[in-house]
């Protein structure tokens, strides 16, 4: 990796036979692009007298928009013996990913703009991929205090969020929302009524039952969109549910009664693979939350996937520590660490007819884009060249001791998974090349 | 992932640790049994010793407190001539920050045999049990809500003595199921030996969500479901399930699951009434059936020696010299 940046960083870059899959304009062709200074120079033939200081050649390789993350947490500031944005950041390139949107779970938390200048000065340095706060929605994500939003627009964060932070006084939630509208700002929720939740580690049903493990009710979920999407359309705002984890909640989103707000919704990749069941004899790196649920509730997410009521899929990645992992299931910390098989999972989707290759990539590059306003995810003349080249025929075994995240704790160990990526350009400079 | 079977027996088939009962065949809890019984004979003698563990180290690890069950497994691992250790981890490693691995670890290091785990959090058990050194064998004394094994198999040994066979046995499980580790252990087992009928009664709020995928009949009302079954088993009630809301009153609850010498008729005439200790009376059941005829209580707890002897014989690889 050192290698690159002690070269000449190439200005113009030609991708040769490639087949572009853009799904923002539309596009699936084989067809060639150039990059000039960054952005997309031209579709097709090059412009007059250019001269490419790189070439790829792309032949039965696909190329589409550089993936967009939305609500990753990076660790840094607060948790560097988890991971750091260097770590993840060169993660993400590996896998294609080239804007990260991360969390505000920090320590401290994301409610000052120094934190957010801390933030995207290590992401600058790192140069692996591109970093985009979203600020605290509370002040330490108390749950109480409004935070200094605008201040936090300013300093460039693109949402607001109290993450799986409760907000327990509706009246909160409700000023919360109100304040960010005043300011055009996204609110990314997680619906999850923490009362419901109650010790709550794993979908409340079977599995719950024969563990004896604490469960979380559907309707911890849907109770909470349900008061964040009627709150939402009353203010009229825009409100981006992050992760979903419920058919029940998806069905919920289906009809058009919300007219006032911009409601937009997620999923984590790991939700449309896993179910209760694979957490078997209590496999601590399938505790997550929102938690794995029913084959019916991932049946309804592929579903609300492929008709566009989910926008976005999302990693959700969280790296953790080996001794977070390691303790009794309920003790033990949720979440996945998912930059590295983000793209892969999603592929799988289309190898089993879930999803059709544009709507696979759509999820992962414009829908996070259109949903949270980001000038990415698009490959048009004059966007930012912002690109992942994968090929797709190309199935790799995960081995989560290589994975470049300093979190290794993913329950996708030993699957064997399509598509493999080759090389990933953030603004037109090669932040990753397969070697 | 770690299957449980694999994890519990070693690679002649034998049982290795003792978990769960979940993935253990017909043959090798009736084995449990019949070792069991060989057992109960040395615990009426003058001289209440076996040497079959001579030389071998039992500890009883502790994280949550116990009197019965510890005390059991304490004078079960003598009785079988092993040192037992007493490591009541709920008041030193853990408030001093260290981590249950280490805990482990460093006990090992002392040559330890067999660890004795009772652990607030379901799947500590098996948490153990991962990460056990290879000559360990971790034995599950309840972990969270998931699983108390040797107490099921110690009640199935009292069913087997008062009834012989479970192949025609209708049996009711009546109160806190929800947070009741001993009831899904009891579950498994008694649909592992062949039960055809088990009842699960009380008020929603104690039984689990999709409790009917555990193999069993829900019941809300206590009369219907003690109907001519041939064992009532009453779980305990915590005084904290009032406290948090699942329950009104411990008055409530006695009026509607309490069990009474007049409720008990509704029951098969031989049926016994079994509980896994400490009793409530006046709330779980009154004194008049506790003490009564039909009451099996006690003959648990002494059963429940001869079988811990059994599992820990077992476990440690002795349990060819018993016979």
């Amino acid at each position: 990796m050192n290698t690159l940046s002690n070269t000449k960083i190439p200005n113009t870059v030609s991708i040769l036979n490639g087949r572009l899959q853009d799904p923002a304009n539309r596009i699936d062709q084989i067809v060639d692009i150039h990059v000039a200074d960054g952005t997309v120079a031209a579709i097709g033939k090059p412009p007059a007298d250019f001269t490419p200081d790189l070439v790829i050649d792309a032949t039965n390789l696909i190329t589409i928009p550089g993936i967009i993350d939305v609500g990753v947490c990076l660790r840094e500031p607060g948790q560097e013996y988890k991971a750091d944005i260097a770590s993840e950041t060169n993660a993400a390139a590996t896998a294609g990913i080239t804007t990260l949107c991360c969390l505000p779970n920090t320590c401290p938390v994301i409610d000052t703009p120094s934190v957010v200048e801390l933030i995207k000065q290590r992401a600058e340095t790192a140069a692996k991929a591109r970093v985009l706060p979203i600020g605290a929605l509370t002040r330490n994500l108390d749950g109480e205090h409004l935070s200094e939003m605008a201040a936090l627009r300013d300093a460039g964060c693109i949402a607001v969020s109290n993450g799986n932070s409760p907000i327990r006084n509706t009246l909160v939630e409700r000023r919360a929302l109100e304040y960010a509208a005043t300011f055009n700002l996204t609110c990314l929720l997680q619906p999850l009524d923490h009362a419901l939740r109650d010790h709550g580690c794993v979908h409340e049903g079977k599995i719950s039952a024969k563990l004896g493990l604490p469960g979380i009710l559907e309707a911890a979920e849907t109770v909470a969109l349900a008061k964040s999407l009627v709150l939402a359309e009353q203010i009229g705002t825009k409100v981006h549910f992050h992760t979903l984890s419920t058919a029940q909640a998806t069905a919920m989103l289906g009809g058009s009664q919300y007219t006032n707000a911009q409601i937009s919704a997620g999923v984590a990749i790991h939700n449309l693979h896993l179910t209760e069941e694979h957490i078997g004899e209590f496999n601590s790196n399938c505790h997550v939350i929102p938690p794995l649920r029913t084959e019916v509730d991932r049946a309804g997410l592929r579903t609300a996937v492929a008709d566009g009521r989910i926008a976005i899929i999302c990693s959700d990645h969280q790296p953790h520590d080996p001794d977070a992992k390691t303790n009794p299931f309920p003790n033990t910390a949720p979440g996945i660490s998912g930059l590295e098989t983000l793209l892969s999972l999603t592929l799988d989707l289309v190898h089993t007819k879930v999803l059709d290759l544009n709507t696979a990539i759509e999820r992962i590059t414009w829908g996070p884009a259109r949903s949270l306003n980001l000038p990415y995810g698009r490959l048009n003349v004059g966007a930012v060249a912002d690109v992942c080249i994968f090929d797709p025929n190309a199935i790799w075994q995960v081995n989560t001791n290589k994975f470049r995240s300093r979190g290794h704790n993913s329950p996708f160990h030993n699957w064997r998974l399509p598509g493999q990526v080759q090389w990933t350009l953030l603004a037109g400079r090669v932040v990753f090349k397969r070697s | 992932m770690n299957n449980t079977h694999n994890l519990q027996l070693d690679h002649n088939g034998r049982l290795r640790h003792f978990l769960t009962i979940e993935g253990l065949s017909q043959q090798l809890l009736t084995e449990i049994l019949n070792t069991a019984a060989g057992f109960t004979g040395v615990t009426e003698r003058s001289v209440k010793k076996v040497p079959l563990c001579r030389g071998k180290v039992v500890v009883n690890l502790f994280f949550e407190t116990s009197t019965r069950t510890r005390t059991t497994f304490e004078l079960a691992a003598k009785r079988l001539s092993a040192d037992v250790l007493n490591f009541n981890a709920g008041i030193s490693a853990t408030t001093k920050g260290e981590t249950l691995l280490d805990t482990l670890r460093n006990l090992e290091a002392m040559h330890c045999d067999m660890f004795v785990v009772r652990h607030e959090a379901s799947g500590a058990a098996h948490f153990f049990a991962q990460h056990a050194a290879p000559n360990v064998s971790i034995l599950n004394a309840g972990d969270g809500r998931h699983s108390h094994p040797t107490q099921a198999m110690l009640d199935m040994f009292t069913i087997r003595q008062h009834k012989g066979d479970f192949t025609n046995l209708k049996v009711a499980i009546v109160g806190d199921i929800q947070h009741s580790r001993v009831a899904r252990s009891q579950i498994l087992a008694l649909n592992t030996l062949g039960v055809p009928e088990i009842r699960l009664v009380g008020p929603r709020t104690l039984i689990p969500a999709a409790a009917e995928s555990l193999g069993v009949k829900i019941y809300y009302d206590l009369c219907a479901g003690i109907q001519d079954v041939d064992v009532i088993i009453m779980l305990r009630l915590q005084k904290e399930r009032m406290a948090t809301g699942l329950l009104p009153s411990e008055h409530e609850y006695f009026r509607l699951f309490g069990l009474t010498q007049e409720r008990l008729r509704y029951a098969h005439p031989n049926a016994i009434v079994m509980h896994p200790g400490p009793i409530n009376r006046g709330v779980e059941m009154s004194s008049e059936v506790a003490d009564g005829s039909s009451s099996v209580i006690l003959q648990q707890v002494s059963y429940g020696i001869a079988v811990r002897m059994a599992i820990i014989a077992m476990a440690l690889g002795n349990n060819e010299a018993i016979s």
